[in-house]
């Protein structure tokens, strides 16, 4: 007999599968604009691609208020406990049906390599591909602001393409990671519906 | 009911205001004024142009009668000396002492090619620059009917004659009179009949000149179509005693300055696009934030920090329909008929392609520019310079170093040649063309004689030995300019093997890359997806999901 417990609430469900699409088309155009293939036009990927980083500044901004009025940012603190566990069940124990080794509830719904992976997400990429981002953005006020003399386009573009490949690929390995649930559905059902069922 | 009488008068009243007040008296006899409604003089009535003339000269003088200085403003000009030492490397440049890869030079042809001086007589040199009555004033100023024939240093036929020689075409003789008293401002048509045919035919040379710029419609050149700016070639080109803005030789390439305001005295050229719009032009329309915009105005703002305006705004030259030359050879001139006479081959569109008196063509429309950095500098390789026959001479080069502020990108017509050189002596030889003479190349077909005469003329040394060398030539492309919405679109550069490509010291994003960046990204992509999904095989061949799931 499984129990249900109400995991993810509806903002943050909002907030993860907006930013998931922001995510996607920024890195369909983002890649677009560095070159790696032609879909939408050089120009309209660029304009999709400020307009998509607007967007997520927003959402970002009011997601940032509510991780601190709810208290849900304390998800992200970090811990090395039982990482050895979690690593070990997703090399040998998943395989043979190991029991996870991670119970989540409303205050840790995250196991602990999710909150490493998050929290590189948030203290790494995230700096990365903003910083260079946002200087990418406005390239055009370099002069004005005297930056011309210290900063390269050529470099700017290096550090939020290394940026990118890195979101890419935290993106395959959470996609990826979305089907080791319980089903490979049920993780994603969660996230939608907010409901995590429960397995002994 | 008088709700709708009241409306209906209303309308009646402003729309009879909006015709009284909305237009000057002239816009009914269609766009800009005419010569007649805009001169304070009307030239017919003038008994000193009446005549008779027996020949340019005394119109001239007549002209002179009260536009005293006129002729020494003239005189003071390349259109008069064609005569020019780059300031920056003492280089005599100038038509006079020039070369091109087309007709090659003008000492020796003078009496043909100097149809297109503004002056009378100029046939070799013994023509005198110092007199007055020399300067034809009528070719810039005729309004039609005023043709200088080539083969009469200048002049234009006083009686019948048939051109070109055995053509079966005539030439009537012209009406001094009636040109005199038609005179006004230079029109496009009085700056076309030469600059439209350089190099011996229209369009031939520049690319981005020719007679489809005397009526062109908006989408040819947004600036001189009647259903734009309408304007003539002096709107840009402004004058100044007679002193004409811009040069190919020596032009402005960089002018990150704002528009000139009226009254400004900064000694700039008048010229530039800039000089009226300004280096930030592109604004964004009102009420609508830049990130909507597929250009955002201050992106397209700082690309004018790297590129002309021409560099975006001219897709393509020789787009009026008029073909321009982009090779000539010259080594294939003079075969001819079994009767021995000269032929010419031409295209499916009936431009010329090949003629006995001048060699093969290959010719160019809507051609897409090259690109390249330019800061205004250009050295010529003259008769006096020692070439290398081994590789293609550059007959010009255009200066300038990525990222000078002085240099932008620009779009350029790049012309291939092949032109007669002394292997002795290894410099390039002007040949005797034109003129009809027992030596001239085009009656004679005798490249020995010609070289000869030419050498001689130009008073360069002549071994005896020659041969054909592949030579280059650059010219600036800055006029057919297109609307805005017919610009360069972003793709055409930001892509690889686009516009730019090849074009070094900027980053094009889309063109450039770091490849061992993408290979490392690529790879731990590629990785992280094998990874993930031999996981997902190893768990379905493991059952361990699946059991979960029954």
């Amino acid at each position: 007999m499984s129990t249900r417990i109400y995991l993810y609430k509806r903002f943050e469900r909002f907030w993860h599968w907006s930013q998931a699409a922001l995510i996607v088309t920024m890195m369909l155009s983002g890649f677009e604009v560095h070159g790696s293939y032609i879909l939408f036009g050089f120009g309209e990927a660029v304009r999709i691609h400020t307009l998509a980083a607007w967007s997520l500044l927003t959402l970002w901004a009011f997601t940032i208020v509510w991780q601190f009025t709810t208290g849900e940012w304390r998800q992200y603190l970090p811990t090395l406990r039982r990482v050895d566990a979690m690593v070990k069940y997703y090399v040998t124990g998943i395989f043979s049906d190991a029991p996870h080794p991670f119970r989540k509830t409303t205050a840790h719904k995250h196991n602990p390599l999710q909150r490493l992976a998050y929290l590189g997400f948030l203290a790494v990429m995230s700096p990365v591909i903003w910083g260079s981002g946002l200087l990418y953005l406005f390239h055009a006020q370099w002069p004005a602001f005297g930056l011309d003399r210290h900063l390269s386009l050529e470099w700017v573009a290096f550090v939020h393409t290394a940026g990118a490949f890195m979101i890419l690929v935290f993106f395959i390995a959470h996609v990826y990671m979305t089907t080791t649930g319980h089903t490979p559905f049920a993780h994603i059902r969660s996230m939608i519906t907010g409901w995590e069922e429960e397995h002994p | 009911m008088r709700g709708k009488t009241g409306i209906a008068a209303a309308l009646g009243l402003a729309g009879a205001l909006l015709l009284a007040a909305g237009a000057p008296a002239w816009a009914s006899s269609g766009g800009t004024p005419g010569k007649a409604e805009k001169s304070t003089a009307d030239h017919t009535v003038f008994k000193e142009l009446q005549g008779p003339f027996a020949s340019g000269e005394e119109v001239t003088q007549a002209c002179l009668k009260c536009h005293t200085n006129a002729a020494r403003q003239v005189m003071s000009t390349r259109h008069w000396t064609w005569d020019y030492v780059n300031p920056d490397t003492g280089q005599p440049l100038g038509k006079k002492t020039m070369l091109n890869g087309f007709c090659i030079g003008d000492r020796s042809n003078e009496a043909f090619c100097q149809s297109c001086h503004v002056g009378y007589g100029w046939k070799d040199a013994s023509f005198d620059f110092s007199s007055e009555k020399n300067v034809d004033c009528l070719v810039c100023h005729h309004d039609g009917d005023y043709v200088k024939v080539p083969g009469l240093a200048g002049h234009p036929a006083y009686e019948r004659i048939e051109y070109p020689a055995r053509s079966g075409k005539f030439i009537g003789p012209v009406d001094l009179p009636k040109v005199a008293a038609g005179i006004g401002k230079t029109r496009r048509e009085n700056c076309g009949s030469c600059h439209y045919y350089g190099g011996g035919g229209d369009g031939v040379k520049h690319g981005d000149l020719d007679s489809s710029l005397n009526a062109p419609p908006r989408a040819l050149d947004v600036h001189m179509s009647p259903a734009g700016g309408n304007f003539s070639c002096a709107t840009c080109h402004r004058s100044d005693g007679h002193a004409l803005a811009g040069s190919r030789i020596a032009p402005t390439a960089a002018d990150p300055h704002g528009p000139i305001v009226r009254g400004e005295n900064s000694g700039r050229n008048p010229a530039t696009c800039q000089a009226c719009h300004g280096d930030t032009p592109h604004a964004s329309r009102p009420g609508r934030p830049d990130a909507l915009h597929v250009h955002s105005p201050e992106l397209l703002n700082a690309h004018a920090r790297t590129l002309a305006c021409q560099s975006c705004h001219i897709p393509a030259f020789a787009r009026g329909g008029v073909p321009t030359k982009m090779s000539w050879d010259w080594s294939t001139a003079g075969q001819l008929t079994p009767e021995g006479t000269p032929f010419q081959k031409k295209d499916e569109h009936g431009h010329v392609i090949y003629d006995s008196k001048k060699g093969d063509f290959g010719l160019g429309r809507n051609v897409e520019p090259e690109y390249a950095w330019f800061d205004g500098k250009v050295s010529y390789t003259l008769l006096t310079d020692t070439i290398d026959p081994s590789r293609r001479v550059a007959i010009n080069t255009f200066h300038g170093t990525p990222g000078d502020p002085q240099a932008r990108i620009w779009p350029i017509k790049r012309f291939i040649g092949k032109q007669p050189y002394d292997t002795e002596h290894r410099t390039l030889l002007v040949p005797h063309t034109a003129v009809k003479d027992d030596t001239a190349f085009w009656y004679n077909f005798d490249w020995p004689k010609a070289l000869k005469a030419g050498a001689e003329a130009n008073g360069s040394p002549f071994s005896g030995k020659f041969d054909f060398v592949q030579t280059e030539m650059l010219w600036p492309i800055t006029h057919m300019v297109a609307p805005a919405e017919a610009a360069v679109g972003c793709q055409e550069c930001h892509r690889q093997n686009g516009r730019l490509e090849g074009v070094p010291g900027i980053y094009v994003p889309g063109r450039d890359r770091h490849a061992n960046l993408d290979l490392i990204g690529r790879t731990l992509a590629g990785l992280t997806l094998a990874v993930s999904l031999l996981h997902g095989l190893l768990r379905i061949l493991g059952g361990g999901s699946r059991r979960n799931q029954a």
